[in-house]
């Protein structure tokens, strides 16, 4: 070995060995925050944590037994909720059209390459942040207050929270995409809206599509949770069932039964949906 | 038809892409523009189309000044200008056909162009193009899933549905095989003679521009080192295009001195440095 290669070694070693010591203060810190986190949350608890722990499923099971108890009841307490099921599904499928060509527009004034006045980018992003850092449940109180209780206010709240999260990952999607396409239509004399248009939206549909359909599954549980604070749906028929409590146990689980079987077909659909998007529309050649 | 150059500039920073070119060309001809990797000629070919803008100096197509163009009026010369890309440039998950009508956008009505209503005389117009350039077959297919010789000639096919008086063509072979770059450098030359098109090719292969053009233009550092026709094109001329210095040997200008012929052995002694 050389001088030179020497060096080179012991200057490689001597970086692994830095290396391996910022990783493990690293980690002596995370753990460290993490027990002091958790002595802080435990300490501000009604109840300690310990103490409680035990009876974590106390309440679901005293809901599951009045539930079994009634078992007859629940085809009919299963249809009684399908109307406001109906209402959440519309609030999210609205909420999701809407916010996706809202982020459409945005991402595309956002994006570098693709924006037609580059300087207001910046301003174009905080936008988005704004209505991405504003929790829907927020938004939602507010609009409440203004509007009244309903389903418009949930969904203008899921809306504006859609257009600051898809507007984000559609703005991702398309940077990557390429400019040599836009370029070549840029060529033979394309104006702005045919290059994007013809350009850039065949490049980034599927996976536009894809994670709206993915923001279509979130807006659901979005919109049931919004019907808590009055925003209509299923959300408030759970909320009314459990704040009566005994006696309407039964209703509770036919509402959750409905929520999670509605969750796992949109998702099992949208999975396909986006899949069959990403790859071109052949699903069932064995592809991975 | 005649393309003039007067004392045309392109500066990046500090650093001179095109220095000072002046030529003029004149009717339909094939022009190849030759030289090493950063000499300038793609921001030559960019300026003409006007992808790139120049720093100073004009050019000039039938007396218009196409540098001083905007808006509407440099989207129309876009539109009469076309041009061919290295890499294709076609939007990959469209198909063939509409990969084509897209060489009548700058002639279209946008509001139509958006929503893909071509007329009937368009479509049959792009298909026409397709099966002159022997690809009629693959008119519904995504461009994206011919080959790269299928797809540069849908790139030419494109570039012929704007019925151009200039076709510029940017390393229009540097992707593809042998096989395929014959094929797509016959068919540049056979729409140039057979429709009277000037057509002006970035080539980086000597023995590409011996045969197909009929006049060679040679830059070095931004600067035009040579103009004439191919068979003036020596070793010795080739060697002060390339700049046969130390760094001779680089990858970029081998495949040009292979092409070299009879000096082959010249040029391998070069390559040895």
């Amino acid at each position: 070995m050389s001088a030179t290669d020497i060096q080179m070694t012991e200057n490689y070693l001597a970086q692994t060995r830095r290396k391996r010591l910022y990783g493990g203060l690293i980690l002596v810190i995370f753990v460290a925050l993490m027990a002091s986190g958790f002595t802080v949350a435990d300490d501000r608890n009604a109840g300690g944590f310990f103490e409680g722990f035990h009876r974590i499923l106390d309440f679901p099971k005293e809901i599951l037994a009045e539930a079994l108890t009634k078992w007859r009841n629940l085809p009919a307490r299963l249809w009684a909720a399908v109307p406001a099921l109906i209402e959440t599904l519309n609030v999210a499928a609205v909420s999701t059209v809407v916010g996706g060509i809202g982020a459409m527009v945005l991402a595309v004034l956002s994006t570098r390459g693709l924006a037609p006045w580059p300087r207001l980018i910046p301003v174009f992003r905080r936008m988005m942040d704004v209505m991405r850092a504003l929790p829907e449940i927020v938004t939602a109180l507010v609009l409440i207050y203004l509007l009244g209780g309903g389903p418009v206010a949930g969904m203008l709240a899921i809306t504006l929270h859609s257009f600051g999260a898809l507007g984000k990952l559609f703005s991702e999607v398309a940077e990557n995409s390429d400019l040599k396409p836009v370029e070549g239509l840029q060529s033979v004399g394309a104006g702005w809206f045919q290059r994007i248009w013809l350009g850039v939206i065949p490049q980034v549909a599927p996976n536009w599509s894809s994670y709206a359909l993915l923001r279509f599954e979130i807006n659901i549980r979005a919109s049931a949770i919004l019907g808590f604070v009055g925003a209509g749906g299923i959300g408030y028929d759970l909320k009314t069932a459990l704040q009566w409590g005994t006696g309407r146990y039964d209703s509770v689980v036919a509402i959750f039964a409905l929520l999670f079987a509605t969750i796992v077909v949109v998702d099992t659909i949208s999975d396909r949906a986006r899949a069959r998007l990403v790859r071109g529309g052949k699903l069932d050649e064995g592809r991975i | 038809m005649r393309l003039e150059f007067r004392q045309v500039s392109k500066v990046f920073g500090a650093k001179a892409a095109v220095d000072n070119v002046s030529l003029s060309l004149e009717g339909a001809g094939f022009t190849g523009v030759i030289g090493r990797s950063g000499a300038g000629k793609s921001t030559l070919l960019r300026m003409i189309n006007r992808l790139g803008d120049a720093s100073s100096g004009q050019i000039l197509f039938d007396e218009t000044d196409i540098l001083a163009l905007s808006g509407k009026a440099k989207r129309d010369w876009q539109a009469r200008c076309a041009m061919v890309f290295q890499q294709f440039n076609l939007v990959p998950r469209m198909d063939v056909a509409s990969n084509v009508l897209h060489g009548l956008l700058g002639r279209r009505s946008t509001l139509s162009t958006l929503f893909n209503l071509w007329t009937e005389a368009d479509i049959r117009r792009a298909l026409e193009i397709l099966d002159r350039l022997g690809i009629a077959e693959q008119a519904g297919k995504r461009a994206e899933a011919l080959s790269g010789g299928q797809q540069q000639r849908v790139a030419i096919a494109r570039a012929l549905m704007q019925d151009p008086r200039i076709i510029l063509a940017d390393e229009p072979i540097a992707s593809l095989d042998p096989m395929n770059a014959q094929v797509v450098m016959d068919t540049l030359k056979r729409i140039q003679t057979e429709d009277g098109r000037m057509v002006i090719a970035n080539l980086h292969t000597l023995d590409t521009a011996r045969r197909y053009c009929d006049r060679v233009i040679g830059m070095r550092d931004g600067r035009v080192v040579f103009d004439g026709r191919p068979e003036q094109l020596t070793t010795g001329v080739a060697r002060e295009i390339y700049g046969a210095d130390a760094s001779f040997s680089e990858s970029a200008t081998s495949t040009a001195i292979e092409g070299l012929g009879p000096d082959t052995k010249y040029a391998a002694a070069l390559m040895g440095d």
